[in-house]
């Protein structure tokens, strides 16, 4: 391997990738014709054309946003993007039937064994369409809907219909406007009244291919009194090239619901990361993202809360990683629209080697939410005088009867603390990784046990041979 | 005997950013003995430790430090503690989010030649604390954070018995503990001097009440002035420290 492809592969153990067997591939770049080509190659229904007809033209309209990392944002090269790969004609319920090539980096991700072990069920993707879907008998039976998007419009197309966008409309950003447009993939996850899915349900994104478009779609509604927590993992190889992942994420929980969504987004560092996820909470549900930014060239994503209905609840915690040329632009945003509502918010951010990690939050009170409650904090650590983090919280606050929390820290790891862990036998790497799985363990502490561990190994091999 | 000695410190001279602070100190100590210096705020007690320990921000001006008849120079602080030496800190550092249990688990790993491991760590950890008075919720609290300058020192003590050190540096570990206290830990104390090296580093007298010393030194400016026995400390605790400007 030559040291310039080492340098950007690092230790990233996802970075393989396999020889690249599609079915279909569009030519790279955008048109209007590309955008109706996928819709009629997914045979779909004529209002899902116009939508997509639709946000392609706002797309085309619409200035990047200027804000966040305008220079990374720029240099993204829209006409050298594949839209549209398919790599495999079916989506497939046994992995055997999964094509071989596939097959072996899903076993690699571990994700068959994951699924056997702990999960209720599972969505793969590979590049733009799910390559593999199941789920458990007995959610089957109770009525669970889980299914990769594309199918989930083609059997349930009133449901789609009557919810799709209605979170996150096309003309919400620029990014939004793209995937609404040439949208595939992502999962279509339907919880019936009262029924609580005891095991998460997972699904995988992987970019295979280079100067990928990766842009799955998804819809999750827990229908009242229901609960789920969803999983998702994303990878993919480390190229020269940049890969574009730009993903819409719309949940809606009934009266009385419960979702937890949470992420591991692991991507290799030559993947834009422009994400938009946004949920609505009725009346006394709670909606909680559980999100984790350790991969990417740049992330801009800010999962976002709508406390609709009366006592409404959310939970957003997040942690970000930015190494060596990585910038996480990530953070939080709480809409209080409804009466004695309430929202958690708890940040941490780790710079190193460079990189750049910057929280965007903000809340809104409403005069209609009266008696709501929130807290926000905000932790940053620095690792090394190249690094950089910055805060730019924004409150808009209607009404005085709300009572509100904010606390922000940015600190350094003090030679104390690692004089008295490398006192105890630990060498000034393992001293960095305990800290920094220290300060990440509010976060780390909400995952399913086998995520956290594997988050922990990942964050201690960030800390290998970064000391000098 | 030449093969029980642990440590020798000959003519050390320490500076921090350039200030000297040890001038010229000599102190040997074996197997099985147990030291204390005492002196007052600023003599370079605490310096001594942690110069031995390895913290990077004194400097050697000249002089050697022998640990088991080698050079400590070119040793690093972790691998002093895999050597077998181990501080006692006077503040110990909080590790916000690694649970103590974790932490334990892991330094002992990383320390001891044949480690323990699941059920057998579980058991000798379980019995270590039981020795200290030490509940089992201190394993899922976070490593000093929130904890009292008792709990702290208490788990200072329960760190040095599962590590099994040679050497034990104890700097000030009696200091802000009440008397019940004080005596779990100099329990704790002994029963690691039994069998290592041991120096303790105090202000007070009633320490070496619960944990007989070998040799008490007296430290002024930097250097040790008077060496002798534990009638040397009710002599200190009782005179303070000026006579010894005198002699000296």
């Amino acid at each position: 391997m030559s040291d310039d492809a080492q340098e950007i592969i690092g230790d990233y153990k996802y970075g393989f990738h396999d020889p690249e067997n599609s079915t279909i591939r569009f030519d790279k770049g955008l048109s209007e014709q590309v955008v109706r080509d996928i819709s009629e190659l997914k045979n779909e229904p004529q209002w899902m054309t116009d939508i997509r007809v639709k946000a392609y033209r706002h797309f085309v309209e619409r200035v990047m946003p200027e804000w966040g990392n305008c220079s990374l944002l720029n240099m993204i090269d829209f006409e050298n993007v594949t839209y549209f790969l398919r790599s495999s004609n079916k989506t497939e319920k046994s992995w055997d039937d999964v094509p071989d090539d596939i097959k072996n980096t899903f076993d690699r991700l571990g994700i068959p064994e994951a699924e056997q072990k702990w999960l209720g069920g599972v969505t793969a993707q590979y590049e733009s369409e799910a390559v593999y879907h199941s789920i458990r008998e007995d959610l089957e039976e109770q009525g669970v809907i889980f299914l990769d998007m594309d199918s989930g419009l083609k059997q349930y197309p009133e449901i789609v219909k009557k919810y799709f966008g209605t979170v996150i409309p096309h003309s919400d950003n620029k990014f939004s406007a793209l995937n609404t447009a040439v949208w595939s993939g992502g999962s279509f996850l339907y919880i019936p009244k009262g029924v609580h899915v005891e095991m998460p349900v997972q699904a995988y994104f992987r970019i295979n291919a280079k100067n990928m478009g990766q842009f799955e779609r998804t819809l999750i509604i827990a229908d009242e009194g229901s609960s789920v927590h969803y999983v998702e993992g994303c990878t993919a190889p480390s190229y020269s090239t940049d890969s574009l992942h730009s993903a819409v994420v719309e949940l809606i929980a009934m009266d009385g619901a419960k979702i937890r969504y949470s992420t591991v987004q692991n991507w290799s560092s030559n993947v834009y990361n422009l994400v938009t996820k946004r949920a609505v909470a009725h009346r006394n549900a709670t909606v909680e993202w559980v999100d984790g930014n350790i991969g990417s060239k740049l992330t801009m994503k800010y999962p976002s809360v709508l406390l609709k209905g009366e006592g409404a609840h959310a939970e957003v915690i997040s942690v970000a990683y930015a190494g060596k040329g990585q910038h996480q632009d990530t953070g939080a945003k709480v809409h209080h629209l409804a009466p004695n509502t309430t929202s958690n918010i708890l940040s941490k951010s780790i710079s190193k080697g460079g990189g750049r990690s910057s929280y965007r939050g903000l809340l809104q009170v409403t005069p209609k939410s009266t008696g709501c409650r929130s807290k926000v904090v905000c932790d940053a650590l620095i690792l090394d005088e190249d690094s950089r983090s910055d805060t730019y919280p924004t409150m808009e606050i209607g009404n005085s009867t709300a009572d509100l929390e904010h606390e922000a820290s940015v600190s350094k790891v003090s030679n104390d603390q690692l004089f008295y862990l490398m006192s105890r036998g630990f060498s000034e790497e393992e001293a960095m990784g305990l800290i920094v799985n220290g300060f990440f363990e509010p976060f780390t502490r909400e995952l399913p046990m086998e995520y956290a561990v594997e988050l922990n190994k990942l964050l201690e091999l960030e800390m290998e041979g970064s000391i000098g | 005997m030449l093969s029980d000695e642990i440590l020798r410190v000959e003519n050390l001279y320490v500076s921090v950013e350039g200030t000297p602070i040890l001038k010229g100190l000599s102190l040997t100590i074996h197997r099985g003995e147990i030291h204390a210096i005492m002196g007052r705020n600023g003599a370079g007690k605490s310096t001594l430790a942690n110069v031995v320990m390895g913290h990077p921000a004194y400097e050697i001006t000249s002089g050697n430090i022998f640990y088991k008849g080698e050079p400590l120079e070119d040793l690093e602080v972790f691998q002093r503690a895999r050597a077998g030496m181990f501080l006692s800190f006077q503040y110990p550092a909080v590790i916000p989010g690694v649970q103590v249990g974790t932490f334990l688990k892991k330094s002992v790993a990383s320390v001891r030649d044949d480690p323990p491991k699941g059920r057998a760590f579980r058991k000798e950890l379980t019995a270590a604390m039981e020795k200290l008075s030490m509940d089992k919720s201190f394993l899922s609290r976070y490593v000093n954070d929130g904890f009292s300058g008792g709990e702290k020192k208490r788990l200072e003590i329960l760190q040095m018995l599962l590590l099994q050190p040679h050497l034990a540096l104890l700097d000030e570990t009696d200091s802000g503990l009440d008397i019940d206290a004080l005596r779990i830990v100099a329990q704790g104390i002994n029963e690691v001097a039994a069998d290592s090296a041991c120096l303790i580093i105090t202000h007070y007298q009633r320490l070496l009440d619960l944990v007989k010393p070998h040799y008490v030194h007296a430290m002024m400016d930097g250097a040790i002035v008077r060496t002798g026995g534990p009638e040397l400390a009710l002599e200190l605790e009782d005179r303070g420290y000026d006579w010894l400007e005198v002699t000296a």
